[in-house]
């Protein structure tokens, strides 16, 4: 998809994602508690907050990882907008490896360790049924150059790779089906800064190019300011405050987000 | 094109026994197309905010800020990022990137992001940068390592790329030499000359006198200070 | 002790019927992996228990039982198999692969064509064809469940990508009857044509791993590969140094520790019964008794 495309999309009213009222309890604990939102084709919504605020848990249950309690997860799928809560496994899995993406904090739970560079990025080709070699690896290729890793380097395993080309590699394997919708769980995190940066130019320069919505979880302040556009911030399983991104963090409304921005260490 | 109407402004301080800081109050402001305005006043006196919340940057407490028919203070995220992809600029004092982009595409992004081709994008971005003076040989760089001056010129010439029907200007010649201060200043009246409706703020008084058609004293919009 | 102290075929009733009934499971979802409980048997895990649990429960006394290890009748797992079963179930035995109503086998399928009414047990260590790259056995179920297969394939792209060509040479995995992807246990892939379209009944055990999984006679049983890279029944480009075979899979054997080897049919009753009808391989000599 062309960044042309993404902009007509934009102007649709159709949300690519609509949750509404989503909630996660464990046990008399919360986990999320009434979380609403539309996400809109081609917007990155970044979702922050401390340790145990629920942006992980709130992921999980919008990427169809975790049941929810209560609330809907509507997609806009080629066949409409469907509820992926209560849509049959089956189509939710498929739907999981074709329109969606999941890109893990540790790469290690996002790659096969045992598996090649290139039968990463094939696997979910060869899940949809693609059934030739020369042009799964072709486009295994494609996709290494897209995320700057060499063509020579496709036989290897990802132990031989460094953290960032580990990363580098599960967003490869994440976007060859061309998905609609990436979500992100501290995709930069345990990484070194330098490394975060390279990271961080591939994942705006992929978005803009593939027209992808995105959600990412992060503690990370200066991650979201350049790469959401929208900014939800979480406390205690609740959002407490959202808005556009830049104005969150220069004009933020409640106690916890001042609370938050204030103690970012400025550089 | 910007139209600005009984606008108030306070910030709250919630971790600091939960102060309430009023900022602005009833300002009323136009700018109409191929028009420019500088705003005046001491520093503090809110000129900096005036453009931030016209850019979106900060939530106005009550009142209307209308850009090209879009009320920017009750507008979604989504037709903000929309306005500023499309019809307004900013050129900010501050240079904001993602460490190591080049230079190029840094300028060239504002056309990327609205569908311009990657040679055209570039094509402009080398134009402004060479008419702004920065070395082709630090194109390819990226602008966090530059000096003050050559970033200023960056975000200008990221500002100018697109041609906004609006556009915020926050001391567009500070830091500048004689020779890129002009370049700047042409650039703006071209704009002007195309329509574009300008707010800008302006310590350089040559500069403002040059190119501004009317000046706003934001200290008129200053809250009376309940005593 | 005597025979007369095992109930037949060793194991109790019960116990043979709770394994008869995982088989008719298995044999009505051809491929599909029947849980069972699976019985400590007189050996160990690895010498053929779940291959005996099945010959065990399918087994009358009016049956004749043939037992295989790599196609071999005389080695120690096959005899020790067929001493088991003569003495537990007293049924007779037979080397001949068409006089057998019931065959256990490691690791092999007789060249002979089967027929309809013969049962085919095959020993089974590691039932699951996607554990190679999915260790979790609760995602391996849901992509049974799911037809998700797209794994088995990286498997094979793996292969290809290190060897230049699909190197898995035994327990090639195949899809049943268009539904579930299974393992053939360790047959070289030479055979994997044989399990399609067969008129026997074949029955697979995994003791250790306690499945059960059938293939029914007639079944369409595909060998997994990709357009480009199709899959090839392989063996040694040899004939046999016995029987002068030019067409069954074949055993190498060194023959001294100057290099000196031969190519010997892996199927011990088809060579033999070559042999005694006259062909002679490069190596071999006249049967005694032949035409």
């Amino acid at each position: 998809m062309t960044a042309i495309d993404r902009n007509m999309h934009a102007e649709t009213d159709q949300p690519l994602l609509a949750v509404q009222g989503l909630t996660k309890r464990y046990g008399g604990r919360i986990g999320c508690a009434d979380v609403s939102f539309d996400l809109f084709p081609g917007e990155v919504l970044g979702i922050v907050g401390e340790s145990g605020s629920g942006k992980s848990t709130l992921l999980s249950c919008l990427a169809g990882h975790l049941p929810p309690d209560q609330g809907r997860v509507i997609f806009d799928t080629a066949a409409g907008p469907r509820d992926t809560v209560t849509m049959a496994e089956a189509e939710r899995r498929r739907m999981a490896r074709t329109d969606w993406a999941f890109v893990h904090q540790n790469p290690r739970d996002g790659l096969r360790m045992g598996v090649s560079a290139g039968g990463n990025v094939g696997e979910r080709l060869m899940a949809i049924g693609a059934r030739h070699y020369g042009d799964i690896r072709a486009q295994a290729i494609d996709w290494l150059g897209r995320v700057e890793i060499a063509a020579d380097r496709i036989d290897d395993r990802p132990r031989a790779f460094s953290g960032g080309m580990q990363q580098r590699l599960q967003i490869a394997r994440n976007l060859v089906t061309g998905p609609r919708l990436v979500f992100m769980d501290e995709p930069t995190g345990g990484l070194d800064v330098s490394v975060q940066a390279r990271l961080l130019d591939l994942l705006r320069g992929l978005v803009r190019e593939m027209g992808l919505s995105a959600i990412i979880v992060t503690h990370d302040l200066a991650v979201v300011r350049l790469l959401a556009d929208r900014l939800m911030v979480m406390k205690g399983g609740h959002v407490v405050e959202q808005g556009l991104t830049d104005q969150v963090l220069d004009d933020p409304q409640h106690a916890y987000t001042q609370l938050l921005v204030s103690s970012v260490l400025q550089v | 094109m910007i139209e600005i109407s009984n606008l108030s402004k306070a910030f709250t301080l919630h971790n600091q026994g939960a102060a309430v800081i009023p900022v602005m109050a009833n300002a009323n402001l136009h700018v109409r197309p191929g028009e420019c305005v500088g705003l005046i006043g001491a520093s503090g006196a809110g000129k900096s905010t005036l453009m931030r919340m016209v850019w979106g940057n900060y939530l106005a407490a009550s009142g209307v800020i209308r850009v090209g028919g879009l009320d920017v203070a009750q507008a979604q995220p989504r037709q903000i990022i929309r306005l500023r992809r499309e019809t307004l600029g900013y050129v900010s004092q501050f240079l904001r990137v993602v460490p190591r982009v080049p230079t190029i595409d840094v300028v060239a992004e504002p056309l990327r992001n609205l569908g311009v081709g990657e040679d055209q994008a570039q094509a402009r971005a080398a134009d402004l940068l060479a008419r702004l003076n920065i070395p082709q040989r630090l194109w390819s760089l990226s602008p966090t390592t530059f000096s003050g001056g050559e970033q200023q010129r960056v975000n200008i010439a990221r500002g100018f790329a697109h041609p906004y029907p609006a556009l915020l200007l926050d001391e567009p010649t500070a830091s500048l030499d004689a020779v890129n201060r002009s370049v700047v200043l042409a650039l703006i009246e071209e704009a002007k000359a195309r329509g574009a409706a300008i707010l800008g703020i302006f310590h350089d008084e040559a500069a403002r006198d040059q190119v501004c058609d009317r000046v706003v004293d934001v200290r008129a919009f200053t809250p009376k200070v309940a005593a | 002790m005597t025979a007369q102290d095992y109930n037949f075929a060793y194991l109790d009733e019960q116990t043979k019927r709770m394994i008869r009934r995982a088989i008719l499971k298995g044999i009505a979802v051809p491929g599909y992996q029947v849980p069972f409980a699976s019985r400590e048997m007189p050996m160990p895990y690895g010498w053929g228990t779940g291959g005996v649990q099945v010959t065990a429960a399918c087994l009358t006394p009016d049956d004749t039982l043939k037992v295989i290890d790599q196609g071999a009748d005389d080695t120690t797992n096959a005899v020790s198999i067929r001493k088991f079963f003569q003495r537990t179930a007293g049924v007779a035995v037979t080397e001949a692969t068409l006089d057998a109503t019931i065959i256990q086998t490691r690791h092999r399928i007789p060249e002979a064509a089967l027929t309809e009414g013969q049962i085919l047990v095959y020993q089974v260590p590691i039932p699951e064809p996607l554990r190679f790259l999915e260790p979790r056995e609760t995602e391996t179920r849901k992509m049974h469940e799911l037809e998700e297969y797209g794994l088995m394939h990286v498997k094979l792209y793996e292969d290809i990508a290190r060897h230049g060509t699909i190197a898995t040479a035994y327990a090639y995995p195949v899809k049943v009857e268009g539904r579930y992807v299974m393992d053939p246990s360790p047959i070289p892939k030479f055979d994997n044509p044989k399990l399609s379209g067969s008129p026997a009944i074949q029955l697979f055990g995994a003791g250790r791993e306690q499945r059960i999984y059938a293939v029914p006679p007639y079944t369409h049983v595909v060998s997994l590969d990709f357009e480009d890279h199709p899959f090839v029944a392989s063996k040694a480009p040899h004939d046999c140094d016995l029987c002068g075979a030019a067409e069954s899979y074949l055993d190498e054997v060194i023959t001294d520790d100057q290099g000196g080897r031969m190519f010997v049919c892996s199927d011990t009753d088809f060579c033999r019964t070559r042999r005694e009808a006259g062909h002679v391989g490069h190596l071999g000599v006249p049967v005694q008794g032949g035409v």
